[in-house]
């Protein structure tokens, strides 16, 4: 049956799939936080560049779609969370943005501020980008300190539907401490899969092997950071939706029973972290072996998409408010029954996106990537 | 009204005016450079001829490095709505997102994807592959363009929606209304015509710099045959369309209209300026003062092209404000009535939410009755005085003017471009090639004037009608905006100025391997 719970169901799953995703595709910007540690040389640095550069169109799409998918679907976050928390999307928007130009420009005669600065602002992007959204990612868990009411566009002189709560406008995220751990964990996690990837497509002896090594530097803190925020979270008070009243209130172990209380979501987030955990092991165990990156991405997207989930589903707010009863739900927050059935139509066609993305990707990754093949291509970077 | 003292809704119009300019400086490029390179790859593609593989490869390359700065200055557009029209996010979110959202879905992964192909697969797809990833670039490019216009359409022209009192929005009813309002379709073709002709007169234009210069002669010739066409094709179709633009104006923002002729009394058999200069004496809208200083008119032209019948009324700022005049759907309401309206409607959706808190459901039936009765003028309750609704008429008499005559100016350019190619002259015309060099920038400037008609000619709604700027806005402080605002002037600043000495070496360097 499609009812509107249904859909907003559906829709916050495919929101949490595209969150799944970007936290994977996230490893061309941890690959450039690694720009000036993993290279020695300027032909290093210009593989490691180029090899990166033919992805980071991907990671930027997806981020584009998220936003996107996001407003369509649950516009009262769209409009709460980035006219509230302004500063930290805007300085990840300002990462960004730095990013795109940064690889077509970096190698171009006449690019006005030389290479190293185009570098930088990839180094830049790749530091605060990956925190930044880990931080903004946990405060679904954590709350923020915003207040809702739908009723004030009566108010003529004054009509606002959210506020924010203080002048720090999302800054004060970073004054907790979790909040940090999961930052933290998201930036070492971009830096894993990136070493991971590095080790897949690189033809390059010793940047493969400079790559296993810091494979350690980086897998260490993100196994360290990631516990510490999961099991903090599991521990503590979640944002709970009474289902007849819709009043939200705190309640102990909120997450852990979430997990408990939908077996499927606990099973997939388990194997989840199973195939991240296999990935980074099994590179290091073995080293001929090579698809590392393939096991601890889709890891990546499995875990983060079954943690998003759990902040939506089963009575919780997605997105809370330190004022309860302005916290955000997955039925608060949507748009019209109308349409979220109009875009699950459109969603229809991700499939097709997917298939052609990969026709693609087949075509074009036929083989590693070395330096010859940079230097041989009119269009490198 | 100067920027300096301007508050929050102000710096937030300038921070997007500003970025959706520079936005703009980017997009019709990729949208036209996009088809030109195409098709010189498909007739290398046809004839095996190396020489088209080569025109198609340099354009690329200039393609690319546009292409980049367009996507860093469109992602900043696509967040503004959440963090500076947060109001507008949700009152509208629910049909306003689904075409952002299908955008990236259908439009910007295909680009995304078949850009790497374009760019990096010469060498590793095959001939046929390849040209297929080349039109999907700008197939995706194009499709992108569709959505996003399809959703500014709808603020200018609301349609497919019903007002929902009580999730406090306006909820889409009816999707395919709003895919296929004749506002959206015509838009559609006006926009992305004009990155078609700017990108005309920027092929057109660089071609005659290698000329001027007796450079890459070949190459030079055949990308201004092509793009000659090419423009002079899609100059004619923009004039079309942009009488269709004017059209749907008329019959839906007469108030812009007027603005673009600064009419302020209306007038039947009303006649267009071609040429004309404000009076800057005139303080209000109905003093006595002659809105000209000068001005040549095409008799009843105006009421032709905006009524489709000479003998037709048009309503001028006066009339539209004090109401009273015949229209198609009855007589005209004052300002004052729609602003009673406008009220009566927002203090019948209070005392609505007031009935369902009480569970007083008869309260309930009667205010939702009333808010229906009177939601067609919503917006104007939060309005304060007439002058309000009046968009700054120099801005928007100039700009369209400014717009259309350019219009017509590179007919006759693209026209003389093609008749001395034709006769093999135009490497002996270099008055002619000076001149298209030099109106490379007019293509931009056309461009820009057209969104300022748009946009500023809409004012004061962020939606026609139903939301007004004041109601629209993000509830932060008007310092935290000028910040961005400057931050992203000065970013956007150095990148176009890297962007454009970028452009500038690679053409000096030209298509290699030509002599
Ligand atoms: C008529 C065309 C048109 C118009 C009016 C706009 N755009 Fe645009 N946009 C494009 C046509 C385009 C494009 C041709 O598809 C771009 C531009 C340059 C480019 O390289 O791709 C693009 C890029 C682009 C990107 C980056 C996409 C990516 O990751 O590849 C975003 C997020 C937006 N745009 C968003 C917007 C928003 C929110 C707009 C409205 C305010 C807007 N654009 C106006
Ligand atoms: C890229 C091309 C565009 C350009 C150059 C452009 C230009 C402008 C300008 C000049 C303004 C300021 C008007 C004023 O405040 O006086 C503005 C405002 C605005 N435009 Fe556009 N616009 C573009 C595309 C769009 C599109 C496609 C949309 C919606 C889908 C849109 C939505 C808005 C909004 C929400 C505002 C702010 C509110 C307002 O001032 O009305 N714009 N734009
Ligand atoms: C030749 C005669 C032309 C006429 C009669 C014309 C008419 C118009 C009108 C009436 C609008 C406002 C539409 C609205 O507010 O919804 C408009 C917008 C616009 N025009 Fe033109 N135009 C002409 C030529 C051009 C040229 C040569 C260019 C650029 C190369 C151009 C680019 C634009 C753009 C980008 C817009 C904003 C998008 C839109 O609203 O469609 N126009 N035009």
């Amino acid at each position: 049956m499609i009812t509107y719970s249904f859909l907003q169901h559906y829709w916050w799953f495919l929101i949490s799939l595209l969150g799944g995703l970007l936290a994977f595709l996230l490893f061309v910007q941890g690959g450039q936080s690694m720009l000036f540690s993993l290279s020695k040389t300027e032909d290093e640095r210009r593989l490691l560049v180029n090899t990166l550069g033919r992805k980071w169109e991907y990671t930027f799409t997806t981020l584009v779609t998220f936003g996107g998918a996001f407003f369509a679907s649950f516009p009262l976050f769209y409009s709460t969370s980035f006219g509230g928390a302004y500063w930290v999307w805007m300085i990840i928007l300002f990462c960004f943005i730095i990013q795109a130009v940064s690889y077509e420009f970096q190698s171009k005669p006449g690019n006005v501020f030389g290479a190293t600065t185009y570098r930088v602002f990839l180094f830049i992007n790749g530091l605060l980008g990956t925190f930044l959204i880990g931080v903004a990612i946990a405060t679904f868990f954590t709350g923020s300190d915003f207040i809702v009411n739908k009723g004030n566009i009566t108010q003529q002189l004054a009509p606002v539907i959210s506020s924010w709560g203080n002048e720090w406008h999302g800054l004060e995220a970073l004054l907790n401490v979790r909040n940090l751990t999961l930052g933290l964990a998201v930036f070492f996690l971009a830096r894993s899969l990136a070493v991971l990837f590095f080790i897949n497509r690189l033809n390059h002896p010793v940047l493969e092997a400079r790559s296993r090594k810091h494979l350690w530097y980086n897998a260490i803190p993100f196994v360290v950071f990631f516990l510490i925020f999961v099991i903090w979270t599991m521990f503590s008070e979640g944002y709970a939706v009474n289902a007849s009243t819709g009043m939200v209130s705190l309640e102990k172990y909120k997450y852990f029973t979430n997990l408990l209380e939908m077996p499927v979501i606990l099973g997939l987030f388990l194997l989840g972290v199973v195939g991240v955990l296999a990935g980074v092991v099994a590179t290091w165990l073995f080293p001929a072996f090579k698809s590392g990156i393939w096991f601890s991405g889709i890891g990546t997207v499995v875990t983060v998409c079954s943690m998003l989930l759990i902040t939506g589903y089963n009575n919780t707010s997605f997105y809370p408010s330190t004022h309860l009863q302005s916290s955000l739900t997955i039925f608060n927050a949507s748009s019209s029954e109308f349409t979220l059935k109009a875009m699950s139509l459109v969603s229809l066609f991700i499939p097709v996106v997917l298939i052609y993305i990969f026709i693609a990707w087949r075509a074009m990754e036929k083989k590693r990537i070395d330096l010859e093949d940079v230097n041989g291509d009119e269009h490198a970077y | 009204m100067s920027l300096l003292d301007a508050t929050l809704v102000d710096w937030s119009r300038a921070q997007f005016a500003m970025t959706a300019m520079y936005h703009w400086l980017f997009v019709p490029l990729t949208l036209g450079l996009g088809v030109i390179m195409s098709v010189m790859e498909t007739l290398y593609v046809r004839t095996g001829n190396e020489e088209w593989k080569k025109a198609a490869q340099f354009w690329m390359t200039l393609f690319g490095i546009n292409f980049a700065i367009g996507v860093a200055t469109g992602i900043i557009l696509e967040f503004e709505f959440g963090t500076n029209w947060s109001n507008y996010s949700w009152f509208v979110g629910d049909i306003f997102g689904a075409p952002l959202a299908i955008e990236a879905i259908l439009a910007f992964f295909m680009e995304a994807t078949f850009i790497s192909i374009m760019f990096f697969g010469w060498k590793k797809v095959s001939k046929r592959f390849h040209l297929a990833a080349t039109w999907l670039t700008v197939l995706g490019a194009t499709i992108s363009a569709l959505w996003i216009l399809v959703a500014n359409a709808w603020m200018q022209y609301p349609v497919g929606m019903e007002f929902n009192p009580n999730t406090v929005r306006n909820e889409m009813v009816d999707f395919w209304s709003i895919l296929l309002s004749p506002v959206a379709l015509n838009k559609f073709f006006h926009t992305v015509l004009s990155g078609w002709v700017l990108s005309g007169l920027f092929v057109t234009g660089v071609s005659a710099w290698y000329l001027l210069k007796k450079r890459q002669l070949n190459f030079a010739l055949k990308s201004m045959k092509v793009a000659a066409v090419f423009g002079l094709i899609s100059t004619l179709l923009i004039a079309y369309t942009g009488d269709g633009s004017a059209y749907n104006v008329s019959q839906r923002q007469p108030m812009k209209l007027a603005a673009m002729e600064g009419l302020y009394q209306g007038k039947t058999n009303a006649g267009l300026v071609a040429i004309g200069v404000l009076n800057p004496a005139k303080k209000a809208y109905n003093d006595a003062t002659d809105p000209f200083l000068f001005k040549i008119q095409i008799p009843s032209m105006l009421s032709l092209l905006s009524q489709r019948d000479i003998n037709a009324f048009v309503p001028g700022i006066s009339n539209i404000l004090d109401g009273g005049y015949q229209t198609k759907q009855g007589v005209a309401l004052s300002f004052l009535e729609k602003q009673a309206r406008g009220r009566a409607a927002i203090q019948s959706l209070a005392l609505y939410q007031k009935a369902v808190t009480a569970k007083d459901t008869t309260g309930e039936r009667m205010y939702k009755a009333q808010l229906k009765e009177n939601y067609p003028q919503f917006g104007y309750g939060y309005i304060d005085k007439a002058e309000t609704m009046i968009p700054s008429v120099p801005t928007v008499f100039y700009s369209f003017h400014l717009m259309v005559i350019l219009g017509f100016y590179f007919i006759v350019l693209f026209a003389l471009v093609l008749y001395f190619v034709n006769r093999k002259q135009i490497q002996k015309t270099n008055w002619l090639l000076w001149i298209c060099l030099l109106s490379i920038p007019l293509g931009y400037v056309a461009g820009e004037l057209g969104w300022v008609v748009a946009e500023v000619g809409r004012q004061p709604w962020a939606i026609q009608d139903v939301l007004p700027l004041n109601a629209a806005i993000s509830n932060i402080s008007s310092d935290s905006v000028r910040i961005t605002f400057f931050l992203f002037l000065f970013l956007f600043s150095a990148l176009l100025l890297a962007e454009v000495r970028i452009m500038l070496k690679q053409i000096k360097k030209g298509p290699e391997g030509e002599k």
